[in-house]
């Protein structure tokens, strides 16, 4: 069976000016209980790669830049 | 040793899990002899890993001397769950509660304390006094955390386990797992285990339908109870539902427990209240789903005839604790606790000893029925565990495991089960086309919704398992595209084993009990006669699901004149109204 991608808005945003991954910090994508926070290839900073969110905030909790927003999903909100 | 040229890790004792009784499973092996190898397991990271990645804002179950007794304790619990308990397990967690608030209080978890420094006890449960807030307890994972590293625990995050292996005899031998971000494989062989995975959160749908908005993290999806399944072990009354009062879609909880001390309350539509107590119990669970089908439905949480200084209180601690985005979701829908009442709902279903009773089977010692293999917290089947019941399991589980691995030589492995389980973990990534996880996922899910959800009715819950067993023939095309999506593809396979669970628990027990959690529409009444049993759920010698009956251990405490107290659950009209 064949596969199609769907696009998703996903709840988590990483402020590329204040994120420091590049650097080699990975503090979010650690704690995140779910594991969908990623290096992104292209910038080398961090981003939500997969749209499986419990909205529980360790990633903006534990940022030591403040480069983390938690937002509720969307299908939530 | 190597098998499949995959190096085998020896330890005495393996911790997989590493929540909130993982972590105090695994310091307290190393208290009980530091020479030992100790191996904690953890599927995320330990720093925020579980049911308490943002904390804990209070402890449900304290038994706190001058407050109350064990024995007060084991009595109000076994009246809550329907007589249906083990409680020589309650008692050993009663009399070891109060030694464990002391044991976190002096790592520095902060309890709230009157002027006088005693332990600031609140009234939430129908008889008794339980229930003592932690305000202050948004650090409880980095003291657990520095603990693990003080103990010299070692750590292994970002592995998940998919089978347990036992040795020739039957006794438990180990593990094998998979790395979430590289797929790579890991044979851990260890002289005792302990398994404490959380409830199984992920196998109803919530009302949002977001697949990761479930009240439990959704990372507790039910891996160990579907591990301990195929490993032999029992399961306990698993058709006693955790069903949950919450916040309607956000999802979590309302938290009766931090506002019913400081005067809010659970309403129906105009505000009154229709529930004597807001302790979570399968009979109020009832009163809150007639409420909310009836003409003075829906439910709401009522905070707003409390004072401004009240309510700012109410939302530090709720927003800044356990569920800190509480607070986000509520500004985003305009909703100010001031000014109106708050929509709640019922949670999806899920098995889960924290808040009802069933689980994995285990004894007073953390035992289960596999020699060797101990479990604790929420997927443990001591009652109404709650997370101090985790530490306090973790910790029996960590003493009874060093005791067991001391008594015994290197296990045994079997390699053919090994290859065999091998395979199964990589068949997902060879397939370069099929059906992802995610859609598998939410099939089963919707499934579960709609045949197993309470009400339950037996030709409903009879089609909805031959749903679920047909959805288990497409396991061979469950294809993952990349190490992350065979994590998924590994743990949609324990959602569909829970699932079965689910619904031939439900079958098995043709009475209804615990008010909600397992309300059979055609079986409506309680069956003492037949049913005053825990049910008993594990793989028979030809590999099939199988039932049976354990008799309930006699109590240490009787229940005296009390022993209908939460039956009387709703809010008497008086006779001239």
């Amino acid at each position: 069976m064949p596969i199609a991608n769907h696009h998703s808005s996903v709840p988590v945003i990483v402020d590329e000016d204040k994120c420091i991954a590049d650097k080699g910090c990975t503090v979010c994508i650690d704690v995140c209980p779910l594991d969908v926070l990623w290096i992104n290839e292209e910038t080398g900073k961090a981003h939500m790669k997969y749209d499986e969110c419990w909205y529980c905030m360790p990633c903006e909790a534990d940022c030591p830049t403040d480069a983390v927003t938690v937002n509720i999903p969307y299908l939530l909100r | 040793m190597k098998i499949n040229d995959i190096p085998v890790i020896d330890t005495d004792v393996l911790v997989i899990g590493g929540g909130t009784a993982g972590p105090m499973a695994a310091v307290t092996a190393k208290e009980q002899d530091p020479n030992l190898r100790v191996i904690l397991l953890e599927k995320a990271n330990v720093k925020r890993s579980g049911a308490i990645s943002m904390g804990m804002d209070g402890l449900n179950n304290a038994v706190v001397p001058g407050h109350a007794t064990p024995e007060q304790y084991v009595k109000e619990i076994t009246i809550a769950n329907d007589g249906i308990v083990h409680q020589p397990a309650l008692m050993a967690y009663a009399t070891r509660s109060f030694p464990m608030i002391e044991k976190l209080d002096s790592w520095g978890v902060h309890f709230q304390k009157d002027e006088t420094g005693d332990y600031d006890m609140k009234k939430v449960h129908h008889l008794g006094t339980y229930v003592l807030p932690m305000p202050e307890g948004h650090n409880v994972k980095k003291i657990l955390y520095r603990r693990l590293r003080r103990n010299r625990v070692e750590i292994e995050n970002r592995y998940t386990a998919t089978r347990l292996l036992k040795d020739p005899d039957g006794n438990i031998a180990g593990m094998i797992g998979v790395n979430t971000r590289t797929a790579e494989p890991i044979i851990i062989r260890a002289k005792a285990v302990i398994m404490a995975t959380g409830a199984a959160g992920r196998i109803g749908l919530p009302t949002s339908g977001y697949l990761f908005g479930t009240y439990e993290n959704p990372a507790n999806n039910g891996d160990g109870h579907a591990m301990a399944y195929h490993a032999g072990a029992d399961l306990a009354n698993l058709e006693c539902f955790q069903v949950n009062p919450l916040l309607k879609d956000y999802n979590g909880p309302a938290c009766a427990y931090v506002t019913g001390p400081l005067g809010g309350f659970t309403a129906n539509a105009y505000g009154e209240r229709f529930i004597e107590c807001d302790y979570w119990s399968g009979q109020m669970m009832l009163e809150f789903f007639k409420e909310l089908e009836s003409g003075t439905g829906p439910v709401f949480l009522k905070l707003d005839h409390l004072a401004e200084e009240t309510i700012q209180e109410i939302e530090t601690v709720l927003h800044t604790n356990e569920r800190p985005t509480r607070g986000r979701f509520h500004e985003g829908r305009d909703v100010n606790y001031r000014e109106r009442m708050v929509e709640m709902h019922i949670s999806e279903i899920g098995f889960c000893s924290g808040h009802s009773a069933s689980g994995v089977w285990t004894d007073e010692t953390g035992a289960t029925t596999v020699p060797g293999l101990y479990c604790a917290g929420d997927m443990a089947s001591v009652a109404h565990n709650y997370m101090l019941g985790a530490f306090v399991y973790g910790q029996i589980c960590g003493e009874s495991a060093v005791a067991f691995a001391k008594s015994r030589s290197e296990p045994q492995l079997d390699e053919g089960f090994i290859i065999n389980e091998l395979e199964r973990i990589q068949a997902p990534m060879k397939r370069a086309d099929g059906i992802p996880p995610e859609q598998m996922e939410y099939k089963v899910r919707r499934l579960v919704n709609d045949y197993l959800q309470p009400p339950k009715v037996t030709k409903k819950m009879e089609i909805g398992l031959e749903r679920i067993l047909a959805v288990r023939e497409d396991l061979p095309q469950l294809c993952a595209r990349d190490p992350h999506e065979l994590l998924r593809a590994m743990e949609v396979q324990s959602i569909i084993d829970c699932a079965e669970m689910a619904a031939r628990a439900s079958l098995y027990r043709t009475e209804s009990r615990w008010g909600l959690y397992h309300y059979r529409v055609d079986y409506p009444d309680q069956d003492d006669s037949e049913w005053f049993y825990h049910s008993r759920l594990f793989k028979d010698e030809n590999g099939q699901m199988a039932h049976g009956k354990r008799p309930v251990a006699d109590y240490l405490v009787s229940l005296g004149e009390e022993k209908d107290a939460y039956r009387k659950m709703r809010v008497q009209k008086a006779a001239n109204e």
